[in-house]
C-alpha cells in the first residue's frame, strides 16, 4: 500500500520485464525503498536509525557466520578457539572485533531507535503494530547478545550465564527444574554452550524475519514525521530515493566513522577485561554486571532486597520483565490526541525531566556496585520508572492541553500551505 | 445416521442435522496428526534436560583429618562447589546465640549439621539468589557482617551457620545430601 500518488515501477528493459511478470522483486524494491514510496518531507536526522538497525543487523549476521567457521562450542575449547580466531586466523582479530563491537553499537542504535519513538509517540494509532513488533525484536536482541556473550566462555560469560538462568530459579515450584532444564545441567556446562551456540545463531534469523514483519507494518500508514501530523498531500511528500536513500547514506557514514574509531582504536573498552580469564566455576569474579546494554534492566533487577508478600528475589525478576513488558501497553497508556512531544508542553516536560534522568540513573546504576547508596537509588529510580508509564503518563495525556497543530507537513516546512489556501483540500484549515 | 438428504451438485450427504459424513474423516485425520505432533514434542523438550552422563556425576568423597577449626575446604559437587568448614567454638555459639524465629529461613545449626559432628558444617557454595559463588571459604576473604560468607553479586550475608542474614537471597546455602563414611570421610551425593 502506498499513497496514490506514489510512481509506478516501469521496467526498463526486456530482462527486467521478463522478471516482473514471473518474480517481480525489482518492483518490490522499488515500492519499498525506491522512488515508488513517498516519504513525508520532514524527517529528521531520528529517522535514520531503523535504516542503520537493519545495516547493523546485516553486519552481525556477516561477521557471525564467519566467526561460526573457525569457533568451536566445546568448554574445554572454546575459550582457546576464540583466542585461536584472535591470533592465528586470517583478520580473525578484526572480524571479532567488529563482532562484539558491532553488538554494542546494534543496541546504542537500538536504544536512539527507541528514544524517537518514545518522544514522537510514532506507538500511537495507526502505528501500534509497528511498535509491538519491535519491543519483540528488542527482547528477541536481549536474548540473542546474552547467548552470545556466553559463548567465548570467559570468566563474565560463565557467569552471566549463571546469574541470567538464576532468573528463572524464582519462579514458584517449577523455577529450579526450569533452570535446570535450560541449562541442561546443574551449573552451565558443556550441554548449556552447545545449546546457547545453536539458539544465538538461529535467534538472529528470527530478528531478521521479524524484521521483514515490523516493515511490512510500517509501508501500510508509512512513517510518521517530526511534527507528527499525517501526510495530506503530495507536496508533503518526496520519493523515498533518491531523498532518503541519501540521507541514510550520511547517515550510515558518519555510524561507520564512530564505529570503527572502536572496532580499530578502542576495541576492548565496551567489554570487560575479566572476560579475558577462562571460565572458573569456583571462583565468581569480584563484581559481576552484564554488558553495558544490559545495564538498566539489571539496576531494575537488583533494586529489590526486601520480601514483600513475595520474596525479594521474585520481586526483582518480575519487575525486570515487566519494565519492558510494559512497553507493549504503551499505545493504551498514552491518551493523548496529539503525537510529537514538541507539541506537548505537558508531556514534553516529564519526558526530558523525568524519564530521560531516570533512564540515565538507571543506566549508571546497572554498573555500579550492590551496596549504598546504589541500591537505595536504584530504588527510587525503578518506582519512577514504573510510576512514569503506569500513572504519570495515562494522566498527562488526558489532561493536557497541547499547542496547536501546523496543517500539514507542507506548512511546517514552507509556512504555508499552497493548496489549503486555495481550498483543495477538503478540511479546513487549523490555527 | 437414519436419513441423509443429498446434495446433488456436489454429491455430498448430509444429516439432518447438519453433519456431513465427510466430517468424520477430518476430525479423524487432524486428530491424529496432532497428537502425532504432540508425541514429537515430548522428546524434543526431553532432549534439553541433563543427560545421562550428567546425571550419574553425582558423588564426591572428601578427607577432611587435616581440616582444622576456622579452616574451609573448597571441594566440587555435581560441577558445582561445595564449602566444608569446621568452626570454632566462637563460630558455633554465635550461630547458636540467634533464635531461630528472627530468621529468614529458620535453622538451627543442629538442623544444618549431623549429630556428632556438629562442628563440620556442609554447605553448596552457591548463592541462594542467582547462582554466584559466595566469598569467605579461603582465608582473608570477606565473609560479611554475620562473619559467615558474603556473595558480593548483589550483597547477600550468611552467618557462621551459612544462614541468610540480610541481602537479596531467599533461603540460606543448600546443605547436600551427605554422609560420614568415617570419622574423616565424607561422601557428598
Ligand atoms: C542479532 C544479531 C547478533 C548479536 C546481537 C550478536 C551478539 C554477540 C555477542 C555480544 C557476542 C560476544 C562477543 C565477545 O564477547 O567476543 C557474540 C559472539 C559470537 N557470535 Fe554473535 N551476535 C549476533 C549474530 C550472530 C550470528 C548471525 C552468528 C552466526 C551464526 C553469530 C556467531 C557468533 C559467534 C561464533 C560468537 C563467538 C565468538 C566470539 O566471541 O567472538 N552471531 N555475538
Ligand atoms: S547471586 Fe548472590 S547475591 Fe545475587
Amino acid at each position: 500500500m502506498s499513497f496514490p500518488w506514489a510512481k509506478e515501477y516501469q521496467p526498463a528493459n526486456g530482462f527486467t520485464k521478463f522478471l516482473d511478470e514471473r518474480l517481480p522483486v525489482p518492483r518490490l524494491v522499488y515500492n519499498a525503498v525506491g522512488a515508488g514510496y513517498p516519504v513525508p518531507r520532514n524527517l529528521s536526522y531520528f529517522w535514520n536509525f531503523g535504516v542503520l538497525a537493519g545495516f547493523c543487523l546485516m553486519l552481525q549476521l556477516v561477521t557471525g557466520i564467519v566467526l561460526a567457521m573457525h569457533y568451536a562450542a566445546e568448554t574445554t575449547v572454546a575459550f582457546a578457539s576464540v583466542e585461536h580466531i584472535m591470533r592465528n586466523v586470517n583478520w580473525g582479530w578484526m572480524l571479532r572485533y567488529a563482532h562484539a563491537n558491532g553488538a554494542s553499537f546494534f543496541f546504542l542504535v537500538i536504544y536512539i531507535h527507541i528514544f524517537r519513538g518514545l518522544f514522537y509517540a510514532s506507538y500511537k494509532p495507526p502505528r501500534e503494530m509497528i511498535w509491538l513488533i519491535g519491543v519483540v525484536i528488542f527482547l528477541l536482541m536481549m536474548a540473542t547478545a546474552f547467548m552470545g556473550y556466553v559463548l567465548p566462555w570467559g570468566q563474565m560469560s560463565f557467569w552471566g550465564a549463571q546469574v541470567i538462568t538464576g532468573l528463572f530459579s524464582a519462579i514458584p515450584l517449577v523455577g529450579e527444574s526450569l533452570q535446570v532444564w535450560i541449562l541442561g545441567g546443574y551449573a552451565p556446562d558443556n550441554a548449556a554452550l552447545n545449546r546457547f551456540f545453536s539458539l544465538h545463531y538461529v535467534l538472529s534469523f528470527v530478528i531478521a524475519g521479524c524484521v521483514v514483519l515490523h516493515i511490512w507494518a510500517l509501508h501500510i500508514p508509512g512513517s510518521s514525521n517530526p511534527t507528527g501530523v499525517e501526510v495530506k498531500s503530495e507536496s508533503d511528500t518526496v520519493p523515498f530515493h533518491p531523498y532518503y536513500t541519501a540521507k541514510d547514506g550520511f547517515g550510515l557514514g558518519i555510524f561507520l566513522l564512530i564505529y570503527f574509531a572502536f572496532v580499530f582504536f578502542l576495541p576492548n573498552v565496551l567489554g570487560h577485561p575479566d572476560n579475558y580469564i577462562e571460565a572458573n566455576p569456583l571462583s565468581t569474579p569480584a563484581l559481576i554486571v552484564p554488558e553495558w546494554y544490559f545495564y538498566p534492566f539489571y539496576a531494575i533487577l537488583r533494586a529489590f532486597t526486601f520480601d514483600f508478600i513475595l520474596p525479594a528475589k521474585l520481586w526483582g525478576v518480575l519487575a525486570m520483565f515487566a519494565s519492558i513488558l510494559v512497553w507493549f501497553f504503551l499505545p493504551w497508556l498514552d491518551k493523548g490526541p496529539v503525537r510529537s512531544g514538541h507539541y506537548r508542553p505537558l508531556f514534553r516536560k516529564f519526558f526530558w525531566f523525568g524519564l530521560i534522568p531516570c533512564m540515565a540513573m538507571l543506566f549508571f546504576l546497572g554498573g555500579a556496585p550492590a551496596a549504598e547508596p546504589y541500591v537505595m537509588l536504584s530504588q527510587i529510580a525503578t518506582a519512577y520508572y514504573f510510576l512514569h508509564f503506569l500513572v504519570i503518563l495515562p494522566i498527562i495525556s488526558s489532561i493536557e492541553r497541547p499547542d496547536p497543530l501546523p496543517y500539514s507537513i507542507t506548512e511546517a516546512v514552507l509556512g504555508s500551505d499552497k493548496k489549503a489556501v486555495l481550498g483543495e483540500n477538503a478540511e479546513p484549515v487549523a490555527t | 445416521m437414519a436419513t441423509t438428504t443429498g446434495n446433488p451438485e456436489t454429491g455430498e450427504t448430509t444429516t439432518k442435522d447438519g453433519v456431513r459424513r465427510r466430517d468424520f474423516i477430518e476430525i479423524a485425520a487432524v486428530s491424529v496428526a496432532g497428537v502425532g505432533g504432540l508425541v514429537m514434542v515430548y522428546p524434543l523438550v526431553s532432549q534439553m534436560a541433563p543427560s545421562a552422563d550428567v546425571l550419574a556425576a553425582s558423588t564426591t568423597e572428601l578427607d577432611i583429618s587435616t581440616l582444622e577449626a576456622g579452616q574451609a575446604i573448597v571441594t566440587e559437587f555435581r560441577k558445582q562447589p561445595v564449602f566444608v568448614r569446621r568452626l570454632t567454638q566462637a563460630e558455633i555459639d554465635e550461630a547458636n546465640a540467634v533464635p531461630t524465629g528472627s530468621l529468614r529461613d529458620a535453622e538451627s545449626l543442629e538442623d544444618r549439621t549431623q549429630p556428632g559432628h556438629e562442628d563440620v558444617l556442609v554447605v553448596m557454595g552457591v548463592c541462594t539468589h542467582l547462582g554466584c559463588v559466595p566469598l569467605g571459604a579461603v582465608t582473608g576473604e570477606n565473609k560479611g557482617e554475620y562473619n559467615g560468607y558474603f556473595c558480593p553479586c548483589h550483597g547477600s550475608h550468611y552467618d557462621t551457620a551459612a544462614r541468610i542474614r540480610k541481602g537479596p537471597a531467599p533461603t540460606n546455602l543448600l546443605v547436600p545430601d551427605y554422609t560420614f563414611a568415617s570419622d574423616t570421610t565424607i561422601v557428598i551425593g
